[in-house]
């Protein structure tokens, strides 16, 4: 390998891991409202969306770091999540229908509001936060002066890889030292024994529907220093989430995190070696080898090899 | 219905009328395995897309007329389908779900890179227009549609349409009860996907024009595929036609109007929202239902 072959692929791999940073906290917060309630909520894409027009917005009439706007998006998401879930979701539990999968359809339904009203209120320009900091990188170079391969670390890539870490640390420890989340968990393993435990289930599932959608919705500030909105973002980051946790295992918070890494890595590398237009198609050919090889995903994997045979 | 060109209607009239054909023949397509068969698919605009480009490139590529695309959709069609089920079906509910929208998304990606055999975005054009009138249009898309309603009915009311409700109700117990769940979830996806391919090829053939962003559109076919039959009602013989008179006419009084025009995917989602919270077995399903509500909404309190 030349030297320009493998500063290729070194420059490949970190922005690979820098976007599989962003991508598993997007994993997360839908992994763990499928953990919960059961149910694959395909309006995640969309509440991400609203995030970073939320940060949009603060950035263009306010001024406000989009990096600072996650104080504030996230609470606003988090309110909107209880909501949908609330209002929507909960009651088409108990309707009775010939098809389970009403309340997918459902998220459905509310993703295509939330984009619409997007392309009304913003119409269907592209926008961006154009942040002082937005081009600023680390060179290699600069640290070491005879460095044989030039390697560059973008600035806002790697404040939003940072503060993912940051939320993602958070999130563990609200899931595993708190009282609420530990609740949580115990919905999320099994719903009829967390009841009888005196755990308020439909509770729980609100509050469960409100942190996703937090959670996506600080990756949508995260996001917003180095891409673009548009208001049908939301469906590739949808489908990227999904891709995440079955690549992670259902429901599992640690798979989600290794599977935005796995898949953060794959799509670099694709659209380095094969070209840009092929990322997406990378994306899903991952997803159909792992419904074919490893059904249950990262988790499984980590599970079998803790408990043996 | 065979007589409704005898009225001498205009062609933006025929136009709205060969749609809700169209859709009623997706609508179809999609009953037969996501209302019948319980497999709900979210990427039936994969199919509409192979029949679309099994037509468009047989012109494109080698020259001959677009109406072979609908017999050679069949073929090309069955093919995916097999594929798509080896890959698909082996999942249940919701994940079955969201494995077809991925299957959609991915060929539309695909369509969209392979410019050398799809011509990627420029999508294909088909020069000489078979029929400038739309009335025989009309009657290709009508015998169409009349085929897949006497398919559908037949299968239904067959043997293999037990079998299918059976999967719906409880997988376990029926393949407990000795059906091949996977043979016969794979049958519903094949008849189901070419139906749609039928579609896709007449589309092809009388739009004159395809490209990947149209025919393999997730919101602009695979949902409104689903809310076709929702509307209208699921796993009914009648609720696909009621479901496409009922989108297609308001998809095109919402557009055509000034100020909310652009707004149509709001009022389609807020119209999906009411109906699984209200009627989550579509009009015709629920028509005992409807027709309660009504009743009580006109007795005087």
């Amino acid at each position: 390998m030349t030297a320009v072959q493998t500063e290729v692929l070194l420059q490949t791999l970190i922005s690979g891991i820098l976007l599989g940073g962003l991508y598993a906290l997007i994993g997360i917060g839908m992994t763990i409202i499928m953990g919960v309630m059961k149910i694959i909520n395909l309006a995640h894409g969309e509440l991400m969306m609203v995030g970073m027009y939320i940060a949009y917005v603060l950035y263009a009439y306010f001024h406000i770091d989009p990096y600072l706007s996650i104080l504030i998006a996230a609470p606003a998401l988090f309110l909107l999540g209880m909501a949908l879930q609330k209002y929507l979701i909960n009651p088409v539990v108990k309707v009775d229908s010939i098809l389970p999968e009403n309340q997918v359809i459902l998220t459905v339904g509310i993703g295509m509001v939330l984009a619409n009203l997007a392309t009304i209120i913003f119409k269907s320009d592209y926008l961006q936060t154009p942040v002082s900091y937005g081009t600023k990188a680390w060179y290699l170079s600069d640290l070491w002066k005879q460095a044989p391969i030039e390697l560059s670390l973008s600035f806002p890539w790697s404040v939003s890889f940072v503060v993912a870490l940051l939320i993602t640390a958070c999130l563990w420890f609200f899931l595993a030292k708190t009282d609420m989340g530990k609740s949580i968990r115990a919905t999320a393993q099994d719903k009829d024994a967390a009841l009888l435990m005196g755990v308020n289930v439909g509770r729980m599932r609100v509050i469960t529907f409100g942190l996703g959608s937090a959670l996506v919705g600080s990756a949508g500030c995260l996001f917003i220093p180095i891409y673009y909105i548009y208001p049908d973002i939301g469906g590739q980051f949808t489908l990227i989430a999904f891709v995440i946790t079955i690549l992670g295992g259902l429901g599992s918070t640690v798979g989600a995190i290794i599977g935005g890494l796995i898949l953060g890595l794959f799509e670099s590398l694709t659209a380095t070696y094969i070209g840009m237009g092929w990322a997406p198609v990378g994306r899903f050919v991952i997803f159909v080898a792992v419904l074919i090889f490893i059904p249950g995903g990262v988790a499984s994997l980590l599970k079998s090899r803790k408990f043996g045979k | 219905m065979a007589l409704i060109p005898l009225l001498g209607l205009n062609s933006y009239l025929m136009h709205i009328l060969i749609l809700v054909v169209m859709w009623s023949v997706i609508g179809m397509a999609w009953n037969l395995l996501g209302g019948y068969c319980g497999q709900v698919s979210f990427g039936h605009a994969a199919f509409f897309g192979v029949g679309a480009y099994t037509s468009g490139m047989l012109y494109s590529k080698l020259g001959i007329s677009g109406w072979w695309g609908v017999p050679a959709s069949i073929v090309v069609v069955t093919l995916f389908a097999l594929v798509i089920g080896y890959v698909c079906l082996r999942l249940r509910g919701p994940y079955f779900a969201l494995a077809t929208l991925a299957i959609g998304v991915i060929l539309r990606i695909v369509a969209e890179n392979l410019v050398n055999v799809t011509g990627g975005d420029l999508g294909i054009m088909i020069r000489e227009r078979s029929w400038v009138g739309k009335t025989r249009y009309y009657y290709i898309i009508l015998a169409i549609s009349a085929l897949s309603f006497l398919l559908v009915k037949k299968i239904i009311d067959s043997k293999l349409g037990y079998y299918f409700v059976a999967i719906r109700e409880d997988q376990d117990a029926a393949e407990s009860l000795g059906i091949n769940t996977t043979l016969y979830k794979t049958i519903a996806l094949c008849l189901s996907a070419v139906i749609t391919g039928f579609a896709g090829a007449f589309y092809t053939n009388y739009m004159g024009y395809i490209d990947p962003k149209v025919v393999f559109a997730l919101h602009d076919i695979s949902i409104i595929t689903i809310m076709v039959v929702m509307v209208g009602g699921v796993a009914t013989f009648s609720g696909p036609i009621v479901g496409a008179i009922i989108m297609v006419i308001l998809a095109e009084a919402i557009r055509s109007l000034p100020i909310i025009g652009t707004a149509h995917h709001t009022f389609f989602g807020i119209l999906l929202i009411i109906i699984i919270i209200f009627l989550p077995n579509g009009i015709v399903g629920d028509f005992s239902k409807l027709k309660k509500l009504v009743g009580r909404s006109r007795r005087p309190a």
